[in-house]
Protein backbone atom coordinates (compact mmCIF):
# COMPACT_ATOMS: atom_id res chain seq x y z
CA UNK A 1 0.00 0.00 0.00
CA UNK A 2 1.08 3.15 -0.87
CA UNK A 3 1.33 6.21 1.47
CA UNK A 4 -1.59 8.79 0.62
CA UNK A 5 0.25 11.40 -1.72
CA UNK A 6 -0.82 14.40 0.51
CA UNK A 7 0.02 12.96 3.49
CA UNK A 8 3.33 12.13 2.33
CA UNK A 9 4.36 15.43 0.82
CA UNK A 10 2.63 17.86 3.23
CA UNK A 11 3.27 16.12 6.49
CA UNK A 12 5.79 18.09 9.02
CA UNK A 13 9.40 17.92 8.62
CA UNK A 14 10.56 15.71 11.69
CA UNK A 15 13.93 14.68 12.72
CA UNK A 16 12.89 11.25 14.04
CA UNK A 17 16.56 11.71 15.36
CA UNK A 18 19.01 9.77 17.83
CA UNK A 19 20.86 12.62 19.57
CA UNK A 20 22.77 12.07 22.53
CA UNK A 21 25.92 14.00 24.46
CA UNK A 22 28.28 12.74 27.19
CA UNK A 23 30.27 14.26 29.57
CA UNK A 24 33.67 13.03 29.97
CA UNK A 25 36.79 13.98 31.54
CA UNK A 26 37.44 17.56 30.60
CA UNK A 27 34.54 18.47 27.94
CA UNK A 28 31.86 16.79 26.32
CA UNK A 29 30.81 15.20 23.48
CA UNK A 30 27.82 15.63 21.07
CA UNK A 31 26.25 13.16 18.79
CA UNK A 32 23.46 12.94 16.64
CA UNK A 33 22.08 11.00 13.10
CA UNK A 34 21.37 12.68 10.17
CA UNK A 35 17.41 12.21 8.78
CA UNK A 36 14.87 14.43 8.24
CA UNK A 37 12.04 12.87 7.56
CA UNK A 38 8.54 13.99 6.37
CA UNK A 39 6.48 11.65 6.99
CA UNK A 40 8.08 8.85 5.05
CA UNK A 41 10.11 10.47 3.05
CA UNK A 42 13.64 11.37 3.68
CA UNK A 43 13.57 14.85 3.26
CA UNK A 44 17.74 15.53 4.12
CA UNK A 45 19.72 12.21 4.44
CA UNK A 46 22.90 14.53 5.92
CA UNK A 47 21.35 17.05 8.13
CA UNK A 48 23.38 18.72 10.92
CA UNK A 49 21.10 18.26 14.52
CA UNK A 50 23.76 19.93 16.32
CA UNK A 51 23.59 23.41 16.44
CA UNK A 52 25.65 25.95 17.78
CA UNK A 53 24.78 28.71 20.13
CA UNK A 54 27.94 29.96 21.37
CA UNK A 55 32.00 29.71 21.37
CA UNK A 56 31.29 27.05 24.03
CA UNK A 57 27.65 26.04 24.12
CA UNK A 58 26.16 23.63 21.29
CA UNK A 59 22.57 22.24 21.39
CA UNK A 60 21.59 19.01 19.66
CA UNK A 61 17.94 18.86 18.33
CA UNK A 62 14.69 16.54 18.03
CA UNK A 63 11.69 15.81 17.34
CA UNK A 64 9.97 18.81 15.04
CA UNK A 65 12.99 20.20 12.68
CA UNK A 66 10.63 23.89 13.14
CA UNK A 67 10.34 23.99 16.44
CA UNK A 68 13.70 23.14 17.04
CA UNK A 69 15.23 25.31 14.99
CA UNK A 70 13.45 28.65 16.14
CA UNK A 71 14.13 27.78 19.69
CA UNK A 72 17.64 27.48 19.00
CA UNK A 73 17.68 30.67 16.80
CA UNK A 74 16.38 32.71 20.02
CA UNK A 75 18.66 30.92 22.06
CA UNK A 76 21.81 31.59 20.48
CA UNK A 77 20.59 35.74 20.25
CA UNK A 78 19.80 36.21 23.51
CA UNK A 79 23.10 34.59 24.66
CA UNK A 80 24.87 37.00 21.88
CA UNK A 81 23.41 39.71 23.84
CA UNK A 82 23.99 38.19 27.67
CA UNK A 83 28.04 37.60 26.06
CA UNK A 84 28.14 41.13 24.95
CA UNK A 85 27.12 42.46 28.06
CA UNK A 86 28.29 39.85 30.57
CA UNK A 87 31.83 40.37 29.10
CA UNK A 88 32.67 36.95 29.20
CA UNK A 89 31.54 33.24 28.21
CA UNK A 90 28.10 32.46 28.74
CA UNK A 91 27.98 29.35 31.09
CA UNK A 92 26.64 26.13 29.29
CA UNK A 93 23.76 26.38 32.66
CA UNK A 94 22.77 29.57 31.29
CA UNK A 95 22.21 28.34 27.45
CA UNK A 96 20.33 25.75 29.44
CA UNK A 97 18.07 27.73 31.70
CA UNK A 98 17.27 30.03 28.77
CA UNK A 99 16.40 26.98 26.48
CA UNK A 100 14.25 25.27 29.51
CA UNK A 101 12.52 28.22 29.51
CA UNK A 102 11.43 28.37 26.16
CA UNK A 103 10.43 25.04 26.22
CA UNK A 104 8.45 25.07 29.45
CA UNK A 105 6.82 28.56 28.83
CA UNK A 106 5.50 27.20 25.90
CA UNK A 107 5.14 23.85 26.26
CA UNK A 108 1.32 23.77 24.55
CA UNK A 109 3.04 24.79 21.41
CA UNK A 110 6.43 23.19 21.13
CA UNK A 111 7.59 19.48 20.48
CA UNK A 112 11.14 19.20 20.42
CA UNK A 113 13.35 17.51 22.73
CA UNK A 114 16.52 18.99 23.13
CA UNK A 115 19.76 18.43 24.92
CA UNK A 116 22.45 21.84 25.83
CA UNK A 117 26.09 20.62 26.07
CA UNK A 118 29.38 22.69 26.45
CA UNK A 119 32.60 23.42 28.45
CA UNK A 120 32.94 26.80 30.90
CA UNK A 121 35.38 27.18 33.20
CA UNK A 122 33.45 26.91 36.38
CA UNK A 123 31.75 23.57 35.98
CA UNK A 124 33.91 22.29 33.31
CA UNK A 125 31.82 19.75 30.61
CA UNK A 126 28.13 20.10 31.52
CA UNK A 127 25.22 18.07 29.51
CA UNK A 128 21.48 19.42 30.70
CA UNK A 129 18.57 17.29 29.36
CA UNK A 130 15.61 19.17 28.40
CA UNK A 131 12.65 16.59 27.42
CA UNK A 132 8.96 17.64 26.05
CA UNK A 133 7.72 19.42 29.13
CA UNK A 134 10.31 21.41 29.55
CA UNK A 135 12.04 19.65 32.68
CA UNK A 136 15.53 20.73 33.01
CA UNK A 137 18.29 17.87 34.27
CA UNK A 138 21.97 18.03 34.64
CA UNK A 139 23.09 14.32 34.10
CA UNK A 140 26.55 12.37 33.14
CA UNK A 141 25.28 11.67 29.89
CA UNK A 142 21.64 12.45 28.04
CA UNK A 143 20.06 11.16 25.26
CA UNK A 144 17.10 11.83 22.75
CA UNK A 145 14.69 11.43 19.59
CA UNK A 146 12.71 8.14 18.65
CA UNK A 147 16.24 6.22 18.62
CA UNK A 148 16.57 6.53 21.77
CA UNK A 149 14.44 4.13 22.93
CA UNK A 150 17.08 1.31 21.46
CA UNK A 151 19.86 2.13 23.79
CA UNK A 152 18.47 2.62 27.20
CA UNK A 153 19.47 -1.03 27.59
CA UNK A 154 22.93 -0.53 25.84
CA UNK A 155 23.92 2.51 27.89
CA UNK A 156 23.26 0.69 31.38
CA UNK A 157 25.33 -1.51 30.55
CA UNK A 158 27.71 0.39 28.40
CA UNK A 159 28.09 3.72 30.33
CA UNK A 160 30.63 4.53 32.99
CA UNK A 161 31.48 7.01 34.79
CA UNK A 162 35.27 8.95 34.21
CA UNK A 163 35.55 8.24 30.77
CA UNK A 164 38.77 9.52 28.19
CA UNK A 165 37.90 11.41 25.16
CA UNK A 166 38.71 8.39 23.12
CA UNK A 167 36.17 6.22 25.04
CA UNK A 168 33.06 8.88 25.53
CA UNK A 169 33.36 9.36 21.35
CA UNK A 170 33.77 5.15 20.63
CA UNK A 171 30.51 5.33 22.38
CA UNK A 172 28.64 8.05 20.89
CA UNK A 173 29.54 6.55 17.71
CA UNK A 174 28.06 3.08 18.66
CA UNK A 175 25.48 4.31 20.21
CA UNK A 176 23.98 6.42 17.33
CA UNK A 177 25.07 3.46 14.84
CA UNK A 178 23.04 1.25 16.87
CA UNK A 179 19.95 3.46 17.09
CA UNK A 180 20.27 4.46 13.51
CA UNK A 181 20.08 0.47 13.09
CA UNK A 182 16.76 -0.24 14.16
CA UNK A 183 14.63 3.02 14.04
CA UNK A 184 13.87 3.89 10.62
CA UNK A 185 13.36 7.46 11.71
CA UNK A 186 16.87 8.02 12.37
CA UNK A 187 19.87 7.11 9.62
CA UNK A 188 22.75 8.75 7.43
CA UNK A 189 25.66 9.90 8.94
CA UNK A 190 26.96 10.16 12.27
CA UNK A 191 28.07 13.74 13.49
CA UNK A 192 29.92 14.51 16.56
CA UNK A 193 30.94 17.65 18.48
CA UNK A 194 33.75 18.00 20.75
CA UNK A 195 33.54 20.74 23.33
CA UNK A 196 36.31 21.43 25.66
CA UNK A 197 38.91 24.17 27.51
CA UNK A 198 40.83 24.14 23.49
CA UNK A 199 37.99 24.97 21.54
CA UNK A 200 35.67 22.63 19.28
CA UNK A 201 36.13 19.77 16.94
CA UNK A 202 33.54 18.91 14.11
CA UNK A 203 33.66 15.44 13.19
CA UNK A 204 31.77 13.00 10.58
CA UNK A 205 31.66 9.36 10.70
CA UNK A 206 30.70 7.91 7.05
CA UNK A 207 27.14 5.93 6.93
CA UNK A 208 28.89 3.04 5.21
CA UNK A 209 32.29 2.96 7.74
CA UNK A 210 29.81 2.36 10.55
CA UNK A 211 30.11 -0.81 12.66
CA UNK A 212 28.33 -3.30 11.74
CA UNK A 213 25.57 -5.28 13.09
CA UNK A 214 23.50 -8.17 13.57
CA UNK A 215 22.29 -9.53 10.44
CA UNK A 216 24.02 -6.56 8.85
CA UNK A 217 26.26 -7.00 5.87
CA UNK A 218 29.03 -5.58 4.39
CA UNK A 219 28.52 -3.45 1.08
CA UNK A 220 30.49 -5.02 -2.15
CA UNK A 221 31.76 -3.47 -5.29
CA UNK A 222 29.59 -3.21 -8.14
CA UNK A 223 29.68 -1.95 -11.38
CA UNK A 224 27.51 0.86 -9.88
CA UNK A 225 30.66 1.90 -7.79
CA UNK A 226 34.18 0.92 -8.63
CA UNK A 227 35.22 0.96 -4.83
CA UNK B 1 -8.98 43.05 23.27
CA UNK B 2 -10.03 41.87 27.09
CA UNK B 3 -12.51 39.52 25.99
CA UNK B 4 -11.20 37.41 23.43
CA UNK B 5 -10.10 34.52 25.86
CA UNK B 6 -13.67 34.40 26.39
CA UNK B 7 -15.29 33.44 22.99
CA UNK B 8 -14.94 29.53 22.88
CA UNK B 9 -13.33 28.19 20.24
CA UNK B 10 -12.16 31.35 18.44
CA UNK B 11 -9.07 30.55 16.42
CA UNK B 12 -6.25 32.64 17.78
CA UNK B 13 -4.91 34.45 14.30
CA UNK B 14 -1.60 34.93 13.61
CA UNK B 15 -0.57 38.11 15.81
CA UNK B 16 -1.77 36.62 19.19
CA UNK B 17 -0.51 33.57 18.32
CA UNK B 18 2.94 35.14 19.90
CA UNK B 19 5.77 32.74 21.35
CA UNK B 20 6.16 33.19 24.76
CA UNK B 21 9.67 34.96 24.78
CA UNK B 22 10.18 38.17 26.47
CA UNK B 23 8.45 38.69 29.76
CA UNK B 24 9.90 35.08 31.20
CA UNK B 25 13.05 36.26 31.14
CA UNK B 26 12.65 39.92 32.98
CA UNK B 27 11.79 37.84 36.54
CA UNK B 28 11.34 41.22 38.38
CA UNK B 29 8.61 42.36 36.31
CA UNK B 30 5.96 40.18 37.48
CA UNK B 31 5.03 39.46 40.88
CA UNK B 32 4.37 36.08 42.52
CA UNK B 33 2.63 34.10 39.99
CA UNK B 34 2.95 31.48 37.86
CA UNK B 35 -0.12 33.25 35.76
CA UNK B 36 -0.51 33.44 32.16
CA UNK B 37 0.68 36.90 30.96
CA UNK B 38 -2.56 39.10 30.26
CA UNK B 39 -3.15 38.94 26.77
CA UNK B 40 -0.52 36.34 26.35
CA UNK B 41 -1.25 32.85 25.02
CA UNK B 42 -3.80 30.74 26.24
CA UNK B 43 -2.89 27.22 27.34
CA UNK B 44 -4.98 24.35 27.99
CA UNK B 45 -5.20 21.50 30.26
CA UNK B 46 -2.27 19.76 29.25
CA UNK B 47 -1.04 16.24 29.48
CA UNK B 48 2.25 15.30 31.76
CA UNK B 49 5.55 14.15 29.81
CA UNK B 50 8.48 13.19 32.69
CA UNK B 51 6.36 12.28 35.69
CA UNK B 52 7.23 10.70 39.65
CA UNK B 53 5.49 8.58 40.88
CA UNK B 54 3.96 8.40 45.00
CA UNK B 55 5.12 10.62 47.99
CA UNK B 56 4.55 9.92 51.16
CA UNK B 57 5.13 11.55 54.44
CA UNK B 58 3.87 10.92 58.11
CA UNK B 59 4.28 12.66 61.40
CA UNK B 60 6.56 11.60 64.39
CA UNK B 61 8.01 12.15 67.92
CA UNK B 62 10.48 15.03 66.69
CA UNK B 63 9.42 16.52 63.64
CA UNK B 64 7.83 15.30 60.01
CA UNK B 65 9.57 12.62 57.93
CA UNK B 66 8.36 12.91 53.77
CA UNK B 67 9.88 10.23 51.21
CA UNK B 68 9.79 9.94 47.86
CA UNK B 69 11.51 8.00 44.94
CA UNK B 70 14.02 9.27 42.48
CA UNK B 71 12.56 7.95 39.34
CA UNK B 72 11.54 10.39 36.05
CA UNK B 73 9.10 8.71 34.04
CA UNK B 74 8.59 8.93 30.98
CA UNK B 75 5.47 7.41 29.80
CA UNK B 76 5.85 3.80 30.03
CA UNK B 77 9.76 4.14 30.47
CA UNK B 78 11.94 4.78 33.64
CA UNK B 79 13.97 7.40 31.70
CA UNK B 80 15.72 9.23 34.67
CA UNK B 81 16.79 6.97 37.99
CA UNK B 82 18.19 10.31 39.93
CA UNK B 83 15.50 12.87 39.88
CA UNK B 84 15.17 15.24 42.96
CA UNK B 85 11.56 15.40 43.89
CA UNK B 86 11.74 16.81 47.78
CA UNK B 87 13.13 19.51 47.33
CA UNK B 88 13.94 22.06 51.14
CA UNK B 89 11.81 24.84 50.48
CA UNK B 90 12.82 26.86 53.94
CA UNK B 91 14.70 26.06 56.65
CA UNK B 92 11.51 24.45 58.22
CA UNK B 93 10.02 23.65 55.16
CA UNK B 94 9.74 20.71 52.70
CA UNK B 95 8.18 19.83 49.46
CA UNK B 96 7.41 16.82 47.13
CA UNK B 97 5.92 16.43 44.39
CA UNK B 98 4.20 13.59 42.34
CA UNK B 99 3.19 14.29 38.52
CA UNK B 100 4.96 17.00 36.13
CA UNK B 101 9.02 17.58 37.03
CA UNK B 102 8.80 20.64 34.87
CA UNK B 103 5.69 21.94 37.00
CA UNK B 104 7.51 21.42 39.72
CA UNK B 105 10.94 22.94 39.28
CA UNK B 106 9.00 26.00 38.26
CA UNK B 107 7.45 25.66 41.55
CA UNK B 108 9.96 25.92 43.40
CA UNK B 109 11.21 28.68 41.62
CA UNK B 110 8.26 30.23 42.36
CA UNK B 111 8.86 29.40 46.08
CA UNK B 112 12.28 30.35 46.58
CA UNK B 113 11.63 34.07 44.99
CA UNK B 114 8.77 33.91 47.85
CA UNK B 115 11.08 32.84 50.89
CA UNK B 116 13.61 35.22 49.39
CA UNK B 117 11.26 38.26 49.63
CA UNK B 118 9.83 37.30 52.69
CA UNK B 119 13.48 36.89 54.43
CA UNK B 120 14.32 40.60 53.32
CA UNK B 121 11.58 42.17 55.23
CA UNK B 122 13.75 40.74 58.21
CA UNK B 123 10.72 41.65 60.47
CA UNK B 124 11.43 38.97 62.92
CA UNK B 125 8.83 36.74 61.40
CA UNK B 126 9.37 33.96 58.00
CA UNK B 127 7.28 32.26 56.19
CA UNK B 128 6.06 29.06 58.49
CA UNK B 129 4.67 25.46 56.69
CA UNK B 130 1.48 26.57 56.41
CA UNK B 131 1.62 29.37 55.01
CA UNK B 132 3.55 27.92 52.41
CA UNK B 133 0.77 25.03 51.70
CA UNK B 134 -1.81 27.91 52.06
CA UNK B 135 0.14 30.13 49.03
CA UNK B 136 0.61 26.61 46.99
CA UNK B 137 -3.41 25.92 47.18
CA UNK B 138 -4.05 29.49 45.98
CA UNK B 139 -1.81 28.68 43.41
CA UNK B 140 -2.70 25.32 42.44
CA UNK B 141 -6.43 26.24 42.59
CA UNK B 142 -6.28 29.25 40.32
CA UNK B 143 -4.54 27.84 38.23
CA UNK B 144 -7.14 25.12 37.82
CA UNK B 145 -9.64 27.77 37.65
CA UNK B 146 -7.86 28.70 34.16
CA UNK B 147 -7.68 24.84 32.60
CA UNK B 148 -4.10 25.52 33.10
CA UNK B 149 -3.15 23.36 35.82
CA UNK B 150 0.34 23.10 37.40
CA UNK B 151 0.50 18.89 36.90
CA UNK B 152 1.19 17.92 40.25
CA UNK B 153 0.20 16.36 43.53
CA UNK B 154 1.91 17.99 45.83
CA UNK B 155 2.89 17.20 49.53
CA UNK B 156 4.29 20.30 52.16
CA UNK B 157 5.58 19.46 55.35
CA UNK B 158 7.26 21.34 58.30
CA UNK B 159 7.87 22.40 61.97
CA UNK B 160 7.49 25.83 63.24
CA UNK B 161 7.64 27.03 66.89
CA UNK B 162 7.40 23.47 67.82
CA UNK B 163 4.10 22.64 65.77
CA UNK B 164 4.68 20.32 63.40
CA UNK B 165 2.67 20.11 60.02
CA UNK B 166 2.02 17.86 57.20
CA UNK B 167 -0.46 19.23 54.24
CA UNK B 168 -1.04 18.65 50.10
CA UNK B 169 -2.48 20.13 47.57
CA UNK B 170 -3.68 18.54 44.95
CA UNK B 171 -3.54 19.62 40.52
CA UNK B 172 -7.01 20.99 41.32
CA UNK B 173 -6.62 22.58 44.47
CA UNK B 174 -8.11 20.40 46.89
CA UNK B 175 -5.89 20.05 50.03
CA UNK B 176 -5.98 19.15 53.52
CA UNK B 177 -3.67 18.09 56.41
CA UNK B 178 -3.01 14.82 58.41
CA UNK B 179 -1.10 12.89 60.34
CA UNK B 180 -0.04 10.80 57.33
CA UNK B 181 -0.44 11.36 53.35
CA UNK B 182 0.29 9.64 50.47
CA UNK B 183 -0.41 11.25 46.39
CA UNK B 184 -0.22 8.90 43.52
CA UNK B 185 -0.46 5.41 44.11
CA UNK B 186 0.71 6.13 47.49
CA UNK B 187 -3.09 6.74 48.25
CA UNK B 188 -4.23 3.21 47.30
CA UNK B 189 -1.44 1.13 48.46
CA UNK B 190 0.61 3.51 51.91
CA UNK B 191 -2.27 5.15 53.24
CA UNK B 192 -4.09 1.64 54.09
CA UNK B 193 -0.56 0.85 56.08
CA UNK B 194 -0.98 4.05 57.49
CA UNK B 195 -4.15 4.15 58.99
CA UNK B 196 -3.32 0.31 60.45
CA UNK B 197 0.18 1.16 61.80
CA UNK B 198 1.26 4.92 62.53
CA UNK B 199 0.77 5.98 66.14
CA UNK B 200 1.22 8.79 68.28
CA UNK B 201 4.79 9.97 68.86
CA UNK B 202 6.78 7.11 66.79
CA UNK B 203 10.55 7.42 67.25
CA UNK B 204 12.32 8.17 64.41
CA UNK B 205 13.32 4.71 63.57
CA UNK B 206 10.33 3.44 63.51
CA UNK B 207 9.14 6.29 61.21
CA UNK B 208 11.67 5.35 58.86
CA UNK B 209 10.66 2.04 59.35
CA UNK B 210 6.68 2.56 58.14
CA UNK B 211 7.80 4.78 55.29
CA UNK B 212 10.54 2.18 53.91
CA UNK B 213 7.86 -0.47 54.20
CA UNK B 214 5.40 1.32 52.10
CA UNK B 215 7.83 2.26 49.98
CA UNK B 216 8.97 -1.05 49.31
CA UNK B 217 5.11 -2.41 48.53
CA UNK B 218 5.34 0.82 46.28
CA UNK B 219 8.11 -0.92 44.65
CA UNK B 220 6.43 -4.20 44.49
CA UNK B 221 3.20 -2.94 42.63
CA UNK B 222 3.83 0.52 41.13
CA UNK B 223 4.90 -0.03 37.95
CA UNK B 224 6.59 3.43 37.77
CA UNK B 225 8.43 3.28 40.81
CA UNK B 226 12.48 2.18 41.60
CA UNK B 227 13.96 1.12 44.92
CA UNK B 228 16.42 4.06 44.60
CA UNK B 229 15.01 6.45 47.82
CA UNK B 230 15.33 9.57 49.67
CA UNK B 231 14.02 10.36 52.94
CA UNK B 232 13.80 14.29 54.43
CA UNK B 233 13.86 14.57 57.63
CA UNK B 234 11.90 17.84 59.32
CA UNK B 235 12.58 19.00 62.98
CA UNK B 236 12.95 22.20 64.87
CA UNK B 237 16.55 22.13 64.21
CA UNK B 238 16.36 22.29 60.31
CA UNK B 239 15.78 20.07 57.18
CA UNK B 240 18.06 16.95 56.10
CA UNK B 241 17.49 15.11 52.95
CA UNK B 242 18.79 11.68 52.66
CA UNK B 243 20.91 10.80 49.59
CA UNK B 244 19.55 8.33 47.55
CA UNK B 245 19.60 4.79 48.84
CA UNK B 246 18.40 1.75 47.82
CA UNK B 247 16.09 -0.66 49.23
CA UNK B 248 16.30 -4.40 49.60
CA UNK B 249 13.16 -6.17 48.13
CA UNK B 250 12.31 -9.65 48.96
CA UNK B 251 11.95 -12.60 45.75
CA UNK B 252 12.78 -15.74 47.28
CA UNK B 253 9.72 -17.20 48.39
CA UNK B 254 9.20 -20.76 47.84
CA UNK B 255 5.84 -20.13 46.06
CA UNK B 256 7.36 -17.43 43.75
CA UNK B 257 10.09 -20.54 42.65
CA UNK B 258 7.70 -22.80 40.08
CA UNK B 259 4.17 -20.84 40.44
CA UNK B 260 2.80 -23.18 37.39
CA UNK B 261 3.91 -26.48 38.00
CA UNK B 262 0.44 -27.82 39.36
CA UNK B 263 -1.17 -25.75 36.66
CA UNK B 264 0.59 -24.88 33.48
CA UNK B 265 -0.50 -21.67 31.46
CA UNK B 266 -1.22 -20.05 34.52
CA UNK B 267 -0.11 -16.23 35.27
Amino acid sequence: MEPMASQWTEAPHSMGTTIMAVEYDGGVILGADSRTTTGVYVANRASDKITQLTDNVYLCRSGSAADSQVVSDYVRYFLNQHTIQLGRPSTVKTAGTLVKELSYQNKSFLETGLIVAGWDKYDGGSVYGIPLGGTMLRLPFATGGSGSSYLYGFLDQAWKPDMTHEEAEKLVVKSIALAIARDGASGGVVRTVTVNEQGVERKFHAGDKLPLFYEEIAPRPSPLRAH
Amino acid sequence: MRWESYNGGHEASEEEKQVYVGRSLMASSRPFTLMPTPGGPITHTQHPYVTGTSVLGLKYKDGVLIAADTAGSYGSTTRYKSVERLKQISNNTVLGATGEISDFQALTQLLDRLIVTDAMWDDGNNLGPLDIHNFLTRVMYNRRNKFDPLWNSLILGGVKNGVKYLGSVSMIGVHFVDQHIATGFGIHLAQPIFRSEWKENMTLEEGRKLLEKALLVLFYRDRSAINKIQIANITEDGVRISQPYALKPTWNFKAFKNPSSATPGTW
